[in-house]
């Protein structure tokens, strides 16, 4: 434990952390507080009412899953004494039941113990219909959970599941305690205010008072599990401003120890750091931005039921025009301008778990020159010379939209000048962010309809494994008016090996089989002109030189181990 | 007197009630989606769920007088339950905000506070300061003082609050560390240390608000006290040989002061939507970050129940002005 | 000739030089410049406007850089010959941004103002000198106040956004809803300051004595009234044009106003706020400029004012001095 803790706080970058990293041992509450700011702020500690990433981790201060991702991605078990596998039993053969033991000696905040009832609790409360649960997905291929005795949980799957950890694992659906929220299920979900804003947890902390989008104050459990934690005697955990205004907090002005996403210019961050007070820490998860390319038609001549939904796009489907764009883009000062540390360049569609990305493309390199010979053989040639390359009486000129966001429109600038260079003309749009997510389909505007050549935007999964995110490139998850423009294959990417290889990905349960199908989906739709990706964007979070403890985690709840934080030094 | 006030009142129940229409429907039309906020990896057909929760999928109609009830009727009574310890409003729907689900008053009543004390505070020092300020500036015109009166305040005016609040956070919280950046909503003041705590924390948005504000006010005093200078009644009453100081400050600045507190009781509601940014910057967390929070997340309840209540604090502001109006200047008659 | 005229003859009487006798006839707005001259502060204040006025016309058409070009040869400079004003992070020259967004700015700003400006002088002398539209336009000026600014704005920003770009492209269309926005949610101080004063103005003798003598309405007004109530309506201006130029970059800032990739001042400011501690001089450009406008505006609208005053012309300006 010790040992764990001392090479923790020295790679957190805290030199002098060594030789105090002893004192951080003790009796439950001893560091007395410690400040987190989080500038979007909390506005439920309910993760089934809101399911946006300020109100998940704030509510996993009290709310616990059975089992956590760590920080490398791997699953742990929290509640219960193992992860169930096929080896160990806990899955059975068929893969569609998967039995959780529960850990005996938990109990709730209020001392009541914890048991199975809370867990099949927790699943009904989700999947009542008139509760717009956010979290549903995680139960859907769930069809009951069983609960023979007080510390079994047996979930039975609707059809073989080969990765079965989803319900109940993770900071997005944790348990909720079936005596306090018994009232609470469906329709009545809105009126549990009292509920909803102090959830009785099994976590390190429970909630003192709560007030919505703007702070929280927490307190030690006193009935937590593990002995001489948390470190602290309460936490306070304030929302609001901007992205500047809490790193400035824990920086440079060090009234803060933990400040979360700090989305900002790379000088601005190092020019914090200067501050001294603080230090920048970076996780990479899935997240990657990325320029979707429309397989349909957007021309605004056709008519609603036809626009971006006839196939194919007048020149987009053409590998050269799409291996152009994507060689003429400089990635490497995309990052740069962008994102810095939090930014890597990528040419995946899942460039993270490493085990599951595909390493088999390169794109680190602006090749104008290549991208214009590109075009050049395909017959692309501006033959009238007004800088717009076009071939068959079909010019290059695209429409590029995306949010309204400012790292996006220097990306669209940049990018702009880039394709214009190599002989795209490209017009810009840039959309309200509420109008282009918001899925209106009133609107012309949203992303799902895409009524333009491409778009850009970033996107991620949950969790570690890709099989879902996957399924976003299935012919049948297109937009279209059928379907209220619903779906989630937004740039209508329809390749009939691509849904042959994604059925077979999810009847195999080998993992390393898995990885092998998953990269070879993953370059299927780079390739095949689903998408060019840009930059793989990770979390940077800044924690307090004195703030000892801190594992920036991607794949789950940021504040996962903060049962495990102190306070370095005196 | 007390009949004009008693019809200008009953006049502002049709007035509000367009008003909340006004608003609803406005709302109604805008393309926002309270489902835009949350993440890409929840999917579209659980949104849509999350949607029919929320009471979307009722007519607009029948939600605008549903609101209109809850606003009303329910609100009011839970109001009374509280005071009185009644169980009326149990069981009633109330007003319930789209991103918290929890009731539109509560988070209200939570947020009133620090509002009070920060715009409240910062409004004070900005009269107390303006008025002396463009009394003086008038009476000694393009005098050194005047001039840099004049200066400074045109500099503070054409500033916007988001530049000069980081620019006071840098320079007295970042390299001087004298106050603190971050508002702490939960500080209660019960002794000299926490007054003291309470005093610095307020200290910088404060400073900001009222530079905006006395550059304003300091103007509309200036050029008020300017026009009666010229008044024919100014000399006469110099004519008859008042001391100098009578004439400024009893029949100069009683003329003067008219239109300047009409502006003061008009702002009144108006430094609510003003402290917006300054409330951002500092995460003070008043009623301003509540509606820019309400408006980022397309939370139309919460944005119609604001929106109505800055509308109510208006129409009353200006009644007020009005009423004051007629007090102070016998020339006006309402009848 | 606003005011009655024995009370200008006396007046112009006791002034000395200057006396009426001693000059040939001229025309009103020729006393109006002289006057105007006088104001060293104006004076001052009318050239450096008209100056930032000509650098953002004519700025963009002669300097060779383009606003919107990249250059990453050239990222975060300081001030050049070939850069005056340095250049932002994506090596765009800062000085032929300044310009275009001043542009912008200041027709926004000029705009809008002379939309509240003309709304609220109407509504204001309406409402004081005729008591029968009194109750009515006030009632609107009321409604007017208590529709929430920011909501209001930002419905009509939200609903009319989409239709305006379409139909006058994105600039064009932005460009109207702003000054349209902004001047119709900010023209009821005025209206309101103007109507009391114009209900003051009303009971004076000067006005009693014009209208015993069967002068028309629109002659009162347009002759006696208007230039009575210019000094309120001056300073609301100087206010108004700040506000606007203010109210774009707010609504700039929470992503309702131009998109961000189109500089206007307040834009460049809210931009360089967070680099205020690398490259302070990014946002002083801008906030230089805005100041500027304001100050300048604020001067000539101080002279315009004792120049328009017919008490105070022809007399220099020292009375309390």
């Amino acid at each position: 434990m010790k040992l764990r803790h001392a090479l923790l706080a020295s790679a957190a970058a805290c030199v002098p952390a060594m030789a105090l990293a002893d004192g951080h041992e003790g009796e439950r509450g001893r560091d007395g507080q410690v400040n987190i700011i989080y500038w979007q702020a909390p506005s439920t500690l309910n993760p089934f009412l809101s399911g946006g990433t300020k109100d998940v981790e704030s509510a996993s201060l009290v709310l616990e899953p059975l089992a956590r991702f760590d920080e490398t991605g791997t699953i742990q078990p929290w509640l219960v004494e193992e992860i169930p596998t096929v080896e160990n039993g806990g899955i059975t053969e068929d893969l569609t039941q998967i039995t959780w033991k529960l850990r005996s000696d938990i109990v709730w905040s209020d001392g009541t113990p914890f048991t199975s009832e809370d867990v099949a609790f927790t699943y009904e409360y989700c999947t009542n219909p008139d509760g717009g649960c956010a979290q549903i997905t995680k139960f859907e291929p769930v069809e009951s959970v069983e609960t023979p005795d007080a510390t079994t949980v047996i979930v039975n799957f609707k059809e073989p599941t080969p990765y079965p950890y989803t319900a109940f694992v993770g900071g997005e659906s944790p348990i909720l305690q079936k005596a306090q929220f018994e009232n609470c299920v469906g329709a009545a979900a809105s009126t549990c205010t009292e509920q909803n804003f102090g959830p009785i947890g099994t976590g390190p902390f429970v909630v003192t008072e709560f007030r919505t989008n703007d702070v929280i104050a927490f307190e030690a459990n006193p009935n937590f599990r593990e002995e001489g934690k948390p470190a602290f005697a309460s936490v306070n955990f304030k929302g609001g401003g901007d992205a500047e205004a809490a790193g400035r907090a824990v920086m440079q002005t060090g009234e803060f120890d933990y400040a979360w996403n700090l989305q900002l210019a790379p000088e601005v961050i190092a020019q914090m750091e200067a501050g001294g007070q603080g230090t920048p820490v970076a996780g990479f998860g899935p997240l990657v931005e990325r320029i979707m390319l429309n397989n349909t038609n957007p021309d605004p001549a056709l008519g609603p039921d036809e626009r971006s939904v006839v196939r194919p796009h007048p020149f987009l489907s053409d590998p050269a025009v799409y291996n152009a764009m994507s060689m003429a883009i400089d990635r490497p000062l995309l990052v740069e301008i962008g994102y810095g540390q939090a930014g890597r360049v990528t040419c995946n569609w899942v460039p993270a778990p490493e085990s599951f990305s595909s390493t088999s493309m390169t794109c680190d390199v602006q090749d104008l020159e290549g991208a214009k010979a590109m075009l050049e053989e395909a017959g692309w040639v501006d033959s009238n010379g007004d800088g717009v390359r076009e071939k068959d009486g079909v010019e290059l000129r695209v429409l590029y939209q995306t949010s309204t966001n400012a790292v996006r429109q220097d990306f669209q600038a940049l990018i702009k000048e880039w394709w214009e260079e190599i002989g795209i003309a490209t017009e810009l749009r840039n959309v309200n962010a509420s109008v282009f997510f918001g899925g209106d389909a009133g609107s012309p505007d949203t992303f799902q309809k895409f009524y333009a050549d491409v778009e850009m935007y970033a996107n991620t999964f949950n969790g570690t494994d890709p099989q879902a995110y996957l399924a976003n490139g299935l012919c049948d998850k297109a937009p279209q008016p059928s379907t209220q423009w619903q779906g989630e294959n937004i740039s209508r990417f329809c390749m009939d090996e691509y849904d042959a290889l994604w059925n077979e990905l999810s009847q195999t349960a080998n993992i390393e089989e898995r990885q092998r199908i998953a990269k070879e989906l993953n370059d299927m739709i780079v390739q095949n002109g689903g998408m060019i990706p840009l930059v793989h964007r990770g979390r940077l979070s800044a924690h307090a030189n004195t703030l000892g403890g801190v594992k920036l985690n991607v794949w789950d709840s940021e504040l996962w181990n903060i049962a495990d934080w102190y306070r370095i030094g005196e | 007197m007390l009949t004009y006030t008693f019809r200008r009142l009953l006049f502002a129940i049709p007035t509000l009630f367009f008003i909340a229409a006004a608003i609803f429907f406005l709302l109604e039309l805008a393309p926002g989606d309270p489902m835009a906020n949350v993440p890409l990896t929840v999917p579209s057909d659980v949104k849509e769920q999350m949607r029919q929760a929320l009471g979307l999928d009722q007519p607009a109609p029948i939600r605008f007088v549903l609101w209109l009830k809850q606003f009303f009727w329910i609100e009011p009574l839970n109001l009374v339950d509280h005071w009185f310890g009644t169980t009326f409003a149990e069981g009633e729907l109330r007003i319930i905000s789209w991103q918290n689900r929890a009731p539109v008053f509560l988070t209200i009543a939570e947020r009133i506070p620090q509002t009070l004390w920060v715009v409240g505070t910062s409004y004070v020092v900005a009269i107390l300061i303006a008025i002396p300020i463009g009394i003086y500036s008038a009476y000694k015109q393009y005098s050194l003082f005047d001039q840099a009166g004049t200066f400074i305040t045109m500099i503070g005016f054409s500033v916007p609050p988001f530049f000069s609040g980081v620019f006071v956070i840098l320079i007295f919280s970042v390299y001087l560390g004298w106050f603190p950046t971050i508002y702490d909503t939960r500080l209660v003041v019960n002794d000299w240390d926490s007054f003291m705590a309470q005093v610095r924390q307020m200290f910088l948005p404060v400073m900001v608000l009222a530079l905006q504000i006395t550059s304003q006010l300091s103007r509309f005093m200036r050029a008020s006290m300017l026009d009666n200078l010229n008044q024919d009644y100014v000399r006469t009453a110099r004519a008859k040989g008042l001391v100098e100081k009578r004439v400024i400050l009893v029949h100069v600045l009683r003329n003067s002061l008219l239109p300047v507190v009409t502006v003061i009781a008009l702002y009144v509601p108006a430094i609510f939507s003003g402290a917006i940014i300054t409330e951002q910057i500092f995460k003070v967390n008043g009623i301003g970050q509540l509606l820019i929070t309400a408006l980022q997340a397309n939370d139309w309840p919460m944005v119609q129940t604001l929106s109505f209540i800055f509308a109510v604090l208006i129409v009353v502001s200006n009644l007020i002005a009005d009423v004051l109006y007629g007090v102070l200047d016998p020339r006006i008659r309402y009848d | 000739m606003t005011d009655p005229a024995a009370n200008a003859t006396t007046m112009a009487d006791e002034a000395g030089p200057n006396t009426l006798a001693a000059r040939p006839p001229r025309s009103q707005w020729r006393d109006v410049w002289d006057q105007f001259r006088t104001h060293k502060g104006a004076l001052i204040g009318a050239f450096v406007f008209l100056g930032i006025l000509a650098l953002v016309v004519f700025g963009p058409m002669l300097w060779p850089l383009d606003p919107t070009e990249t250059n990453m040869r050239a990222r975060n400079q300081g001030m050049s010959w070939a850069h005056p004003m340095g250049t932002d992070r994506l090596g765009r020259d800062t000085f032929a941004r300044v310009m275009f967004g001043g542009r912008i700015s200041m027709a926004v700003g000029l705009t809008a103002m002379l939309l509240s400006l003309l709304l609220g002088t109407l509504v204001g002398v309406l409402a004081g000198y005729f008591k029968r539209l009194d109750g009515p336009l006030m009632r609107l000026t009321d409604m007017f106040l208590a529709l929430p600014i920011l909501p209001l704005l930002l419905v009509l920003v939200v609903l009319f956004r989409e239709p305006l770009s379409s139909a006058f492209g994105i600039e064009t269309g932005i460009f109207i809803l702003m000054v349209t926005a902004i001047g119709i949610t900010s023209w009821m101080q005025t209206a309101r300051i103007v109507r009391g004063d114009v209900l003051a103005l009303k009971e004076r003798e000067f006005v009693l004595a014009a209208r015993s003598i069967g002068t028309p309405p629109r002659r009162i007004i347009l002759r006696h009234m208007l230039p009575n109530v210019l000094s309120p309506i001056m300073v609301s201006a100087t206010l108004g044009i700040a506000t606007a130029i203010i109210t774009e970059s707010t609504l700039s800032f929470l992503g309702l106003g131009f998109p961000p990739d189109f500089p206007t001042w307040g834009r460049l400011l809210f931009d360089a706020v967070s680099f205020l501690q690398q490259y302070p001089m990014r946002a002083i450009w801008p906030g230089l400029m805005i100041s500027l406008v304001v100050l300048s505006i604020n001067y000539v609208g101080d002279g315009l004012r004792d120049a328009l005053d017919p008490r105070i012309r022809g007399r220099g300006a020292r009375f309390f001095a």
